[in-house]
């Protein structure tokens, strides 16, 4: 293994992402070998001597490794609003690392990197992965940065199913899991919407059977589509309303005459679909939605969570939002009652929001100084041990 | 409040698993946890005192008891414990029921509304008591069940509760506190069973 960049002494106070080759073969739960892979990623703060503060950030579906700070690009990090110094994960405490995970595309191995064996881009060939492949790429990461357990693992959404993933397959690689609007498994509806999405993608005609690549096009209009679905499904009805209301472009509704003015809610959509659609892929999508849908943390315990549970060491918080009708409250009371069950230690928030599932990419005065607090308790036992 | 665990840890059995319902700023489930090892786990509504909770480093669960236990499964607790609590319920028996169904053995506490001094704020003064203990104006508490040790009683054996131990705490002024317990004690202290 080695870093494209510099020695691994001298990435430690590093902002920028950088890339770590993991020469070992890694064996997927569909049976095939990724014979090495790369996993870009992010590191804030500084790893303390006894390497015990380290704290694993899970993205979710469409996210990336560029999680907190400004980037060369100018782009502000997808949960900067809760990683940085003095925030809810505080990075003067704890080394805080964000990779990129593998399949997805931005950067670690994934459809449009390219497959050793054919010399040509995996594309719609690239195997497909479930969370627990994203765990033990993950562990690979951790064994390259010389991290014996993570101080916590945090993740919302698909973020959240990795830390709960984490706790299974590595219990004692971790002190701290915090499960933030995520669920066991997947319900109907959630699997349908995700499969509207997969079809938007499939039926654009540049996806090209999945040979998009070969063809060198990209399947917005599906892509966008996908994304214009999905991302609706993270909103609430209010927020939405609050937001947009009936506002058209060109003014009030009743002004704008004999043409119909396109409505801000329709616009934006159409934005958000646009903007996702230039910097996604689409086999990305299909695989990383598919390994939503096929996550089921207690499949392989006989259906039964509390037994799953009870393999874990580690302890839980988990947080959900009262809005959030994709990961609903529900969902987190149903991991929180399997804890329990379990005998595990667990807290349970519910954070009042209109956000919906967005909301916990979202600043919220609760929700930050909650999950601060059970932060800065786990900093002061490191400290303790340290003394 | 009862600010020490007091007669409540004689009834505690080292490291079983304890359910606190409305555990408030955790106070007392840590010291329980603290001198007993039990393996504990608040309920509590109110955001502020779940993050004392959370500082405190306890198990702390953000559930409404209004909204029902059924969550927890029969007999998954050895005690359930529910202190200074019953009084704010919108249904205080059947949460008893339910305590008594999730644990094996309950400890309630709350204020004895036939304290002399309740009693005398509504005699003389005409007026709902506002006392330390109850420290609310009628149209703004969350008190909204107000009872004596006496209707609790009869509640229990109405419902076929049955109480193992009760103690009281209020004035040790010449025992009056277990003399008169309908007039002197402040707070009552159930041991409960099936």
């Amino acid at each position: 293994m080695s870093l494209d960049s510099s020695s691994p002494d001298n990435f430690l106070n590093a902002c920028a992402s950088q890339t770590a080759v993991i020469d070992k073969p890694l064996d997927l739960v569909c049976g095939a070998t990724l014979p090495s892979h790369s996993l870009v990623f992010e590191a804030y703060g500084t790893l303390n001597k006894a390497h015990s503060n380290a704290i694993l950030i899970c993205h979710a579906l469409s996210g990336d490794h560029h999680a907190a700070g400004i980037n060369a690009d100018g782009k502000v990090g997808w949960w900067d609003h809760y990683i940085g110094p003095g925030k809810a994960i505080d990075t003067t405490k704890f080394f805080v690392v964000c990779p990129n995970n593998i399949g997805s595309c931005f950067g670690s191995t994934g459809p449009t990197s390219t497959d050793p064996e054919t010399g040509q881009a995996y594309g719609h060939n690239f195997p497909s992965i479930q969370v627990r492949d994203w765990v033990e790429s993950q562990k690979y990461l951790m064994d390259h940065l010389r991290i014996d357990c993570w101080a916590a693992v945090i993740g919302g959404s698909l973020g959240g199913m990795q830390a709960m993933c984490w706790s299974l397959a590595y219990p004692e690689k971790l002190q701290h899991a915090v499960v933030i609007a995520a669920a066991m498994k997947l319900s109907a509806q959630n699997i349908a919407f995700n499969e509207i999405a997969r079809r938007a993608i499939k039926s654009d005609v540049e996806f090209k059977n999945g040979h998009y690549l070969d063809y060198q096009t990209t399947p917005k209009q599906g892509l966008a589509l996908a994304r214009m679905i999905g991302h609706l499904t993270y909103l609430s009805d209010d927020a939405l309303g609050r937001k947009f209301g009936r506002l058209v472009n060109n003014g009030d509704l009743d002004t704008t005459g004999k043409t119909l003015g396109e409505f801000e809610v329709a616009s934006y959509l159409n934005y958000q679909g646009d903007k996702f659609s230039q910097k996604f892929d689409a086999s990305s999508y299909i695989l990383i939605t598919q390994m939503l849908d096929h996550f089921d943390l207690a499949k392989d315990y006989n259906g039964n969570a509390a037994e799953a549970f009870s393999h874990a060491q580690c302890q839980f918080l988990v947080v959900s939002f009262s809005s959030d009708w994709r990961f609903s409250p529900l969902c987190s009371e149903q991991i929180t009652d399997s804890l329990i069950n379990a005998g595990k230690a667990v807290s349970y928030i519910k954070i009042e929001s209109d956000q919906g599932h967005d909301a916990f990419l979202l600043p919220n005065a609760r929700y930050q100084k909650a999950v601060g607090l059970y932060l800065s308790r786990v900093s002061s036992k490191l400290e303790e041990i340290a003394l | 409040m009862i600010h020490n665990v007091g007669p409540i840890g004689a009834w505690i059995e080292p490291n079983s698993r304890l359910l606190d319902l409305g555990c408030g700023d955790g106070t007392l489930l840590r010291k329980l946890i603290d001198d007993y090892q039990v393996q504990g786990y608040g309920l509590e509504i109110n955001p502020d005192a779940i993050n004392l909770c959370i500082q405190k480093g306890l198990n702390v669960i953000e559930q409404d008891l209004n909204g029902g236990l059924e969550n927890f499964p029969d007999n998954s607790f050895e005690s359930v414990l529910m202190s200074q609590t019953l009084q704010a319920l919108r249904y205080p028996h059947l949460v008893l029921d339910e305590m008594l169904r999730i644990g094996n053995r309950c400890i309630v506490t709350f204020p004895n509304f036939g304290h002399w001094q309740t009693r005398s704020f509504l005699m003389l003064r005409g007026r709902m008591p506002v006392t330390k203990q109850l420290a609310y104006q009628w149209y703004d508490t969350p008190n909204i069940h107000l009872f004596t040790y006496k209707d609790f009683e009869a509640l229990c054996s109405e419902r076929c509760i049955k109480i193992l131990e009760r103690t009281f705490v209020g004035s040790q002024f010449l025992g009056l506190n277990s003399l008169c317990p309908s007039l002197f004690a402040k707070t009552a202290v159930y041991h409960l069973t099936k």
